[in-house]
């Protein structure tokens, strides 16, 4: 079970015969995800690491009745693969890609509305349900099947409190990577409701970033919606302010993004947040033992 | 990254906007020259530098003569100028601007933004233009007008007019106004700017609308697609250590501390300096390797973060998944034979590619203190610096 993906995913790699998608396809396979196709324009008909190669995503999906990609194809191009990929009508496509220009964002973003693709990303570390189905960069080996959603806008600190639990003996559900961009597809708000949807999931995790105001949002909706635990963490309190030009950022987000206003708005919801990285699995398991779910919650 | 006003200027007029006439000038005869060829009765002297708040600093002097035209250029020029945004250090001027006097009646304000809360590009204004605009949107955020721009369209011509009249502009010049906004858009997306702010936009004593300042912002991201934008970089507004790790597409950012940083992952990166601030110490930087890192890259990490001469140790933190803790081991290992290292190194790796990673670091012959987890190697480096 979990959200957005499980064993029966069927993937397509985008950009697949670039190396870094090499390297993470066979990954993938190794850990038992199921990729059935891979799109390179101008190298259909290769096979690589045993899965076949398409030129286009709208080929792969009449081949191989695939619903899921994941995206590693360099910068200048991956706004277009995602927009292929929304065009074939996927139910979710993943982009890892880093450094996007923003402003292609923005088009990919008003190109989305009302199709049926759900975007997680861009410049993220995938989404992984564990002991399924793992999609993107992240180490499999520190996930472990359970009952703890994770949700974050830091790849490199989802690992930090994926591996905090499972450490403890606290295995997951599912950890989703929203990634760190300032315009991405999935919010913290889209997974939390996921989340409070999946009967597998007991309790969440949530790691947001100073900037936006996204965490914020989350915290209100969490206040009227959320009927599981969530517990949090902000990175960057004690980063310095940014030397900063001209005015206009810092009136558009009318104050807020520091990460006092984000502890205090998800404190005021009802989130603990935790006062160090390196306690963000301490603190998951207090509130659960507080809510009594700590047993349920423990792998055996 | 950043530019001075008057290559903003520059570009602007490529596009319509009215901006005062002007150049740069080097030095007080420079400064002389181009304010004798502009032959204007009143001339703007105004430094260059990568920060806001200039006037309130005294970086903007009005020259009524050639004299003192002169007796300006050379009074801003080698200046320390500290603005609320520069930073206690402040920035030294080396550039002026000479640019002919305008006849302001009235200033006004004008920005385009990303706003991350709606994934659209914003223009925003309001008719308290002018020094004081952040105190105006935190007492008077209902005098700040908002248009949200569809990326398909881009501005369009009613709503660069509602925004005019919002900032009650005269009536007879809200198409001027609104031709001007237009021009400001196409710009703005042309160059995959990130922030194009105009304080003061103004309106003349000969009724005309004018940009008297602009402040340009370019997505970094999108830099490889405009070699022309590349081109206008200044490298003495940047930090040398900054500079080089852009080189080698390291993200760094130096600060006070004196414990060095090595991290994978902006987010990591962040909760690495608040860990080590958290158990006493103070962070010399922040340095995120990112995902694709080769070992030479990580080399050049670990120079620049060595010749910073505050730095009495350093910890380089490590979740790997789409980067190697391999590569990571390699790296770390050839920049110490290279550069020697006299300080203390605290190393903690975890992720993919792990157990090499750890196996050439013990094999190194290197003196470096192993960390089991984020916490514990805060807690080691900040001992070791003392």
């Amino acid at each position: 079970m979990g959200v957005f993906i499980n064993a029966d995913t069927k993937v397509i790699v985008q950009g697949i015969t670039g190396e870094t998608a090499l390297f993470h396809t066979k990954q993938m396979l190794e850990y038992g995800t199921k990729i059935v196709a891979g799109v390179t324009p101008g190298k259909g008909g290769q096979t690589v690491e045993g899965v076949p190669v398409f030129d286009t995503v709208q080929d792969a999906v009449a081949a191989t009745g695939a619903n899921v990609s994941v995206i590693y194809v360099p910068a200048p191009f991956a706004a277009d693969a995602i927009l292929e990929a929304v065009d074939a009508e996927l139910d979710l496509t993943i982009c890892i890609t880093e450094h996007i220009p923003v402003l292609d964002m923005v088009k990919v973003k008003r190109y989305m509305e009302g199709k049926k693709t759900r975007l997680v990303g861009p410049n993220c570390p995938g989404v992984i349900t564990a002991e399924e189905c793992k999609i993107g960069i992240m180490p499999g080996y520190i996930h472990k099947k359970g009952h703890i959603g994770v949700v974050s806008r830091s790849g490199t600190l989802t690992y930090e409190a994926v591996h905090q639990l499972s450490q403890a003996g606290i295995g997951q559900s599912t950890a989703v990577g929203i990634g760190g961009d300032p315009v991405n597809g999935t919010n913290f708000i889209d997974v939390l409701d996921a989340f409070n949807n999946d009967p597998e999931t007991y309790a969440v995790v949530m790691i947001g970033e100073i900037g936006g105001t996204a965490e914020e949002e989350a915290a209100e909706w969490v206040k009227a919606n959320m009927t599981k635990p969530v517990v949090g963490f902000i990175g960057g309190q004690t980063a310095p302010p940014g030397k900063r030009m001209g005015h206009a950022g810092a009136i558009i987000s009318g104050g807020k993004g520091t990460a006092s206003e984000k502890i205090k708005a998800m404190n005021n919801a009802g989130i603990e947040v935790a006062p160090t990285p390196s306690v963000i699995g301490e603190t998951l398991i207090k509130v659960i033992k507080e809510k009594g779910l700590y047993e349920k919650c423990k792998t055996h | 990254m950043n530019i001075h006003e008057y290559q903003g200027k520059e570009i602007l007029r490529k596009y319509g906007v009215s901006v005062p006439k002007g150049s740069v000038a080097f030095s007080p005869e420079e400064a002389v020259k181009v304010a004798k060829e502009l032959g204007s009765n009143v001339t703007v002297v105004k430094a260059q530098i990568h920060a806001g708040g200039r006037g309130k600093a005294g970086g903007v002097k009005i020259a009524k003569n050639l004299d003192e035209v002169r007796t300006y250029a050379k009074e801003l020029l080698g200046k320390i100028l500290v603005t609320h945004q520069t930073g206690p250090e402040g920035k030294e001027v080396k550039r002026l601007y000479i640019e002919e006097g305008s006849d302001i009646k009235k200033e006004y304000y004008l920005s385009f933004v990303l706003d991350r809360a709606t994934s659209r590009v914003t223009l925003m204004g309001s008719e308290e233009g002018g020094m004081d605009i952040e105190e105006v949107a935190e007492t008077n955020p209902e005098k700040i007008f908002k248009e949200v721009i569809d990326p398909v369209t881009g501005l369009l011509p009613f709503q660069a007019r509602r925004m005019a009249f919002n900032m009650n502009i005269p009536a007879k010049l809200v198409n001027k106004a609104a031709k001007l906004m237009l021009g400001l858009y196409d710009a703005f997306r042309d160059k995959d700017a990130s922030i194009l702010e105009i304080n003061p936009l103004v309106v003349t004593g000969d009724n005309e609308v004018v940009a008297l300042d602009a402040k340009f912002n370019f997505d970094a991201n999108a830099l490889y697609r405009h070699k022309d934008i590349v081109e206008l970089r200044d490298f003495d507004e940047e930090d040398p250590k900054e500079i080089e790790a852009s080189k080698y597409d390291l993200s760094y950012i130096s600060l006070d501390g004196n414990i060095g940083c090595m991290v994978n992952g902006a987010g990591l990166a962040m909760a690495t300096m608040d860990t080590i601030s958290y158990y006493g110490g103070s962070p010399a930087n922040f340095l995120d390797v990112g995902g694709g890192a080769t070992t030479e890259k990580v080399t050049e990490a670990f120079k620049i973060i060595l010749s910073d001469p505050n730095v009495k140790g350093i910890f380089v933190n490590i979740f790997g998944g789409i980067m190697k803790c391999d590569v990571i081991a390699e790296g770390v290992i050839t920049a110490a034979k290279q550069v020697g290292l006299n300080v203390p190194l605290v190393v903690r790796l975890e992720g993919t590619n792990v157990d090499r990673g750890k196996e050439l670091l013990n094999a190194s012959g290197l003196n470096i203190v192993a960390a089991d987890s984020m916490a514990d190697g805060a807690q080691k480096i900040v001992e070791l610096v003392g």
